[in-house]
């Protein structure tokens, strides 16, 4: 089988569309929410979801990420069961692209080899670990290339354009441009420099490049899809999450107006 | 990726290696090259020695403990006395020396995690003596515990930060160190504190503590003309360890014991690095609790957890209750109140000494004094 985020990567450059990525805390407030939210993404225009699979200390997380795993972590999450709801989902039609997104100590105390197994299996199409880089645990990225698991990584504005480029070639799918030197959380303002590091960077690859971290208001996805394929947001939406208090309809009526401002690009 | 950068000599066997997020990679390339400079540079070189001198007071005795020796009625048991070391603790040689290389990277500012408060005011020592600014991140739990530490960090200027996340201890004072820094790593060193995190900081901070086994090795050569049977040091994150055993590694006939307050689990990454790891099936972190701020982290240096599995160095458990016996044995037999993490090396003594014999030698680390504990400890002992 073709691999979703990679056909959806082909899909939007064929139609010249920006692309919204959208997180999710696995379990966060509940893993039956959680599967909720998902469908509902889809069907609010969302395309590719990044679902955050709890860890007990994330270090590039901001307050909000660290309150929903934490929340998450307490009624008991565990892989298997958020393998098993993406699997569920799977099989009741959810077709966007999913990434597993999380630290590595969840991954290798898993086993790295059965982790990409199963992830494949369950029906993610990618993997994003902030704590990974390339250089470390080789075996783990040649499963991800034997099991057809896309890798993704991210490139900051600290990076050197030489590894910049070895991380744009390493990284499938698209590449996850880190907007400023921070960790994860809403930001008023958008960093003044990034203009001048995304041109160095699309002289560097051809591969789409996403725009991640500080991105909450519908204003700050339509400038920074201008600049770049799409954007992702993360701590915005969880924060919706804890401000709907288990309800569903504010946080898609959110959803959709960000997408509505990234596909205006 | 083998073309920007070689990983090899990141790691300790298995372990180390730099598991850190992207924005970081840069900061500690350039702590690599600094630090090589650093170290092949004379003049920094003289300087750090005038400071660990004649600010620190090094070097530190070597002191036999007569009267402890005489307790047990075995080896004889000598007592290398970090404690006296400036601020009453062996983090100062660490931090002295980081800040010189803050310096010589051209940042302004440093942050710092703490548990037992000991590396807090080393840093914010370190920071005044040379015109740093100073931020210590330390868990909301530990500043309650060791409150004599904060006030002194405070004294000294540095801003001292509580943390309230996860156990609200050393490991979430790291974590939010490390928060700190992926914001403000232009500007600002992290200096941290023990022999842990991403490359290259676990060999950067054994480096800056290896001068207490150098030392301890050539006062033993001068003195006995021979090396101790026996080496001993508490194990938190293990700078003190790891400093002391360092020159003693390829003198096989020394035999080596680390003590730690806690189980070791399996290995695990956290902090940037891999090492034994204290975890739930999941792979959750799980908390370490011991009776002593210093030594209640999840991890340990990746150097142990090399030196665990090649058998050169053995590592043994110590209770708090046996920490605390370690603690009054020495307090009332020399009149040397230690800290509650070394306590934990001498807890182990009643356990070592009766297999070692008379003509035997064991030296001990005494990390730190006992002043910051004295709080802790008078709930617990009676007098």
């Amino acid at each position: 089988m073709k691999n979703r985020l990679l056909q959806k990567m082909a899909d939007l450059k064929r139609k010249k569309e920006k692309a919204f990525c959208a997180f999710l805390t696995a379990g966060y407030p509940s893993l039956e929410k959680t599967a909720a939210y998902a469908a509902g993404f889809e069907q609010s225009g969302v395309d590719i979801l990044e679902l955050g699979y709890p860890f007990s200390d994330p270090l590039a997380d901001g307050p909000t990420i660290q309150f929903s795993s934490q929340q998450a972590l307490d009624q008991g999450i565990g892989v298997e069961r958020v393998l098993k709801m993406l699997a569920g989902l799977r099989r009741r039609g959810l077709a966007l692209p999913v990434i597993f997104f999380s630290y590595y100590n969840p991954i290798l105390s898993y086993g790295p080899a059965r982790f990409v197994k199963a992830a494949v299996k369950a029906g993610f199409d990618g993997v994003l670990v902030p704590d990974l880089p390339p250089e470390e645990e080789a075996a783990f990225g040649r499963e991800c290339r034997k099991h057809g698991l896309c890798r993704i990584f991210l490139i900051a504005p600290t990076t050197a354009r030489p590894r910049a480029k070895a991380l744009a070639a390493a990284s499938e799918g698209f590449i996850y441009y880190v907007s400023l030197r921070g960790v994860t959380g809403a930001r008023s303002k958008i960093p003044a420099d990034i203009h001048t590091h995304l041109a160095v960077l699309k002289k560097t690859t051809k591969k789409p490049v996403l725009i991640g971290f500080g991105v909450s208001t519908p204003q700050q996805a339509r400038d920074l899809s201008g600049l770049s394929h799409g954007v992702i947001v993360g701590s915005a939406i969880v924060q919706e999450i804890r401000k709907a208090k288990g309800r569903t309809a504010p946080v898609l009526n959110y959803i959709r107006r960000m997408v509505r401002a990234v596909k205006s690009r | 990726m083998k073309k920007t950068i070689g990983s090899k000599q990141w790691h300790f066997g298995p372990y180390g290696g730099r598991y850190v997020p992207e924005t970081l990679m840069k900061a500690l390339e350039e702590l690599t090259q600094a630090y090589r400079i650093f170290r092949a540079n004379k003049k920094v070189q003289a300087e750090l020695r005038h400071y660990l001198k004649d600010y620190a007071g090094r070097p530190t005795p070597l002191y036999e403990a007569k009267r402890l020796t005489e307790h047990f009625g075995r080896a004889r048991i000598f007592i290398k006395r970090e404690d006296l070391c400036h601020t009453g603790a062996h983090k100062i040689n660490n931090t002295i020396a980081q800040a010189l290389l803050a310096r010589s990277l051209g940042k302004k500012r440093i942050v710092a995690e703490t548990g037992a408060g000991q590396h807090g005011v080393a840093s914010a020592t370190a920071a005044c003596v040379f015109g740093l600014d100073c931020v210590v991140y330390m868990g909301a739990h530990d500043i309650e515990r060791q409150a004599l530490n904060v006030y002194k960090m405070r004294l000294l200027g540095a801003k001292v930060v509580p943390v309230y996340s996860g156990s609200q201890t050393l490991k979430d004072a790291t974590n939010e160190a490390i928060r700190d820094w992926v914001t403000t790593v232009d500007s600002t060193h992290y200096l941290i504190g023990s022999a842990v995190g991403p490359h290259p900081y676990p060999a950067i901070v054994r480096d800056f503590q290896a001068v207490i086994g150098r030392e301890t090795r050539t006062e033993f050569l001068r003195r006995e003309k021979r090396l101790p049977d026996y080496l001993m040091a508490c194990v938190g994150g293990g700078s003190n360890a790891i400093g002391f055993f360092h020159a003693f590694l390829k003198d096989r006939k020394v035999k080596i014991i680390g003590i730690e307050a806690a189980g070791e689990g399996r290995a695990g990454v956290l902090h940037g690095m891999k090492s034994y790891l204290l975890q739930n099936k999941d792979g959750q972190v799980q908390l370490a609790h011991s009776i002593s701020a210093g030594l209640d982290y999840p991890s340990v240096g990746p150097e142990h957890s090399f030196l665990k599995d090649s058998a050169r160095v053995r590592y043994e458990a110590v209770t708090d209750r046996e920490a605390l016996e370690g603690f009054k044995l020495l307090t009332q037999v020399e009149g040397i109140i230690p800290a509650l993490e070394p306590s934990h090396a001498f807890g182990y003594l009643k356990k070592l000494m009766p297999k070692t014999r008379k003509s035997q030698i064991v030296a001990v680390c005494l990390s730190g004094r006992g002043d910051k504990d004295i709080h802790t400890v008078q709930k617990f002992l009676k007098v």
